[in-house]
């Protein structure tokens, strides 16, 4: 983007005392790792504000001040913490090279219009870094277990020899571990037959009611479709435990048959919320066209109706699906341990025996759900260009 | 020849009889325990070695033992137990007997007898505690400690819990007041025979909770077993309790800088119970599977995969070492003279009395 500001150098109370704070943010980062957090804020700011003055005041040319920022903090990354505080250090060196000369040479000013005032230019950062943060506050999470799924301990811990990238410090174990036991194979087979015949159950009868829900002459819409969305609104553990009496009575308690219909029960608010939506949208004069051409209501549906909303109808399959294959409440309720799905295996692991088994499967799934996510969207795209609705 | 025939015929008979008496029995199993370690100790040593003589029988585990008592109150309600044998704790098999959920046993015709022919009632002795409860195993509830984190003089008594001076850092508690009240009163100067009848009183409660309050700040608090050792792997705590098997695990088979506190460790049961009102064929199968489990031979390869100590007397002599380490399984038992040198029985009689009040009051105290 072109330079819409033109910029003069900042004073040094600006961009010392700015970068300071930046310096004890991570230093308090570094000291906490270390044991002390106050100890690492006070350093982390010293330290950040002597270099930011310093670079600016005797080194003439920017390059050689950031390559000299960076290999200093590698070099102490080394010193405190091997490979792994190198590789943190180096980060930290780039970071701090950048944002020096980022503050002092006014950069950030340059791609903004110039009449904002600094309140609003404040917010224009400020705005990037907290969605930077929440980004990370998502992520990081699910991105830690990954590594952790490769411990060559029976531990939820980063060995030494972990942080050290010492190849003896990983293995494949709880991977083998997850397709080797009959228990987790035994799961992983119950999930993937429970979740499609339950979303098969759900999107049926969820699309059915949201059209019949969705025509004007239904009496008492309002109630049927409080009723029927109430799986989602009463809590899980109500619904499960309600189940559990009635499907003991009724002999469905601990069958594979008894935990579809229940699943299906769950999935089918979401369908119904789904589908109502896309509904909205469609044209009713579409089947009155097509009644009028001599199609009847059935050929209608498939033919007009469906082809229409079935957006909606595979959103709500997806979520059903993942309802289904996430569900550990009423599973543990309904089902006996016959049906013992994965998400009751891996609770019942990390219950019982803190394993990262539980982390090589989270890590298996996230990575399936990553794939078909990219396929879907590759598709999406695809069939848009092919359709030429979008130049890309 | 009329002989010839009738030995024929009586054979025929037999086999009849025999095929009969197997067909009575149901060929599905549910167990429930506790999973981890302690399950495939169970299923190694009692259930392989079932399906290996009876072949067609299949066996489900459910990891359900923590909320065994709900879980049975809940299914007895519903008129549909699924249950066929549940591993509990001694204090649970006495709730559950006491509340009619668990079915009443005679050891004597429904337990193998010892190989020298002592009856089972006998063998097991004391550690009937229950007319439901079949003893498979006893236990202890001890401390771990980091053999990198308490300097030069390793901690040898279970007061070094209490000691933030010496051995200071966070130490793991069990989140109920059963075995931390014993360990408070014993380490505030309270004689070890007069522990219960301390406890027993306000005052005593009293002064247990601020032996506790002493170190409150530094504890973290478990419910799971797997949480002690996950904490000291970590190097989070200095000190934990939690049950031995899991420390064994720990230190032997994960090679943790760890070692154990025997010091005023607590002994307890876990043991079958079989549910009331099981139908006649899965009854049967169940009674089968049980007096297989439960003889001396089995309950001595229980330990080969853990480390607790078999409950039949007979059962002792027969530890041998463990299966895949190699190692004498001997002085790893909580039972082994070196390690019981000043033990707790887990008192029953007390807990069943004192358990809810204590437990408000202990709930109360940690809320505080």
């Amino acid at each position: 983007m072109a330079q819409l500001t033109s910029v003069s150098r900042t004073s040094p109370a600006f961009y010392v005392s700015t970068t300071a704070a930046a310096g004890g943010i991570a230093g308090l980062l570094v000291g906490t790792a270390q044991g002390n957090s106050l100890i690492g804020l006070i350093l982390g700011a010293a330290i950040m504000a002597v270099t930011a003055y310093a670079v600016t005041h005797f080194v003439p040319q920017e390059r050689i001040a950031r390559w000299a920022i960076l290999g200093a903090m590698a070099l102490a990354g080394i010193l405190l913490g091997g490979v792994a505080g190198l590789v943190v250090g180096t980060a930290f060196g780039w970071f701090f090279g950048w944002f020096i000369y980022w503050l002092y040479e006014s950069r950030y000013r340059k791609k903004i219009p110039p009449y904002l005032t600094p309140g609003q230019v404040l917010w224009h950062h400020g705005f990037r870094v907290i969605c930077g943060l929440i980004f990370f506050f998502l992520i990081a999470p699910i991105v830690v277990v990954m590594p952790l799924s490769f411990n060559a301990e029976d531990f939820f811990t980063f060995t030494p020899e972990m942080l050290r990238f010492d190849p003896a410090g990983y293995s494949l174990k709880h991977y083998k571990d997850f397709f080797t036991s009959s228990d987790w194979q035994h799961s992983l087979w119950n999930s993937l037959s429970i979740a499609p015949a339950a979303t098969l159950l759900s999107v049926s009868f969820g699309t059915l009611a949201a059209i019949g829900l969705s025509s004007e002459h239904v009496p008492f819409r309002r109630s049927i479709m409080a009723i029927l969305i109430s799986p989602m609104i009463v809590p899980l553990i109500i619904s499960a435990a309600g189940m559990f009496f009635f499907y003991s009575r009724i002999g469905l308690q601990g069958t594979y048959f008894g935990v579809v219909l229940a699943h299906a029960a769950l999935g089918i608010p979401f369908v119904i919320i789904t589908v109502t939506a896309t509904l909205v949208g469609f044209d009713r004069s579409l089947t009155r066209a097509s009644a009028n051409m001599g199609a009847g209501p059935i050929r209608t549906f498939f033919k007009v109706q469906m082809p229409l909303i079935l957006p909606g109808v595979i959103s709500g399959g997806l979520f059903a699906f993942i309802t289904s294959f996430d569900e550990v409440v009423v599973v543990l309720f309904v089902g006996s341990a016959g049906q013992k799905t994965l998400p009751w295996q891996m609770f019942t692991g990390l219950r019982e025996q803190i394993s990262p088994t539980i982390l090589a499967v989270a890590t298996i799934l996230v990575s399936i759900s990553i794939l078909l996510l990219t396929t879907i969207e590759l598709l999406r795209r695809r069939s848009e260009r092919l359709r030429g609705m979008s130049p890309g | 020849m009329k002989f010839a025939k009738l030995m024929v015929a009586t054979a025929a008979f037999g086999m009849a009889a025999g095929a009969a008496h197997a067909a009575d029995m149901a060929t599905d199993m549910t167990l429930v325990s506790w999973g981890g370690a302690y399950q495939s100790s169970q299923q190694r040593a009692y259930v392989e070695p079932y399906i290996a003589n009876n072949s067609g029988v299949k066996v489900v585990w459910d990891e359900s033992s923590a909320e065994a008592v709900a879980k049975l109150r809940a299914m007895n309600e519903a008129g549909n137990v699924t249950w066929d044998l549940v591993d509990v704790v001694a204090s649970d098999a006495i709730r559950l007997c006491d509340e009619g959920l668990a079915m009443e046993i005679d050891p004597d015709s429904d337990l193998a007898a010892a190989p020298d022919g002592k009856p089972a009632s006998e063998d097991f002795g004391d550690l009937l505690v229950s007319d439901c409860f079949i003893p498979q195993i006893v236990y202890s509830t001890t401390f771990g400690y980091r053999t990198d984190m308490v300097g030069d003089t390793p901690p040898t008594d279970v007061c070094a819990v209490f000691d933030l001076k010496k051995y200071p850092g966070k130490r793991a508690l069990e989140k109920r007041p059963i075995n931390n009240m014993e360990w408070a009163l014993l380490c505030d100067g309270v004689a070890k025979d007069k522990v219960y009848d301390v406890l027993a009183t306000p005052a005593g409660q009293e002064q247990a909770l601020k032996k506790l309050d002493t170190i409150k700040d530094q504890v973290i608090w478990w419910s799971a077993g797997a949480d002690t050792p996950q904490l000291l792997a970590d190097g989070e705590i200095v000190m934990g309790s939690t049950y031995n098997g899991r420390l064994f695990s720990v230190i032997e088979e994960q090679k943790q800088p760890v070692a154990m506190l025997w010091d005023a460790q607590v002994f307890d049961l876990d043991g079958w119970i079989i549910p009331a009102g099981l139908p006649a064929d899965r009854l049967a199968r169940v009674k089968d599977f049980v007096k297989f489990a439960t003889d001396t031979q089995r309950l001595a390869d229980q330990a080969k995969y853990i480390s607790y100590g078999p409950a039949r007397a007979s059962s002792a002599p027969l530890v041998g070492k463990h299966a895949d380490l190699g190692i004498e399984m001997a002085p790893h038992m909580p039972t082994d003279p070196n390690n019981a040198k000043n033990t707790f029985l887990y008192n029953y009689e007390f807990w069943a009395d004192y358990r809810d009040d204590i437990d408000a009051k202990f709930q109360a105290w940690l809320a505080k």
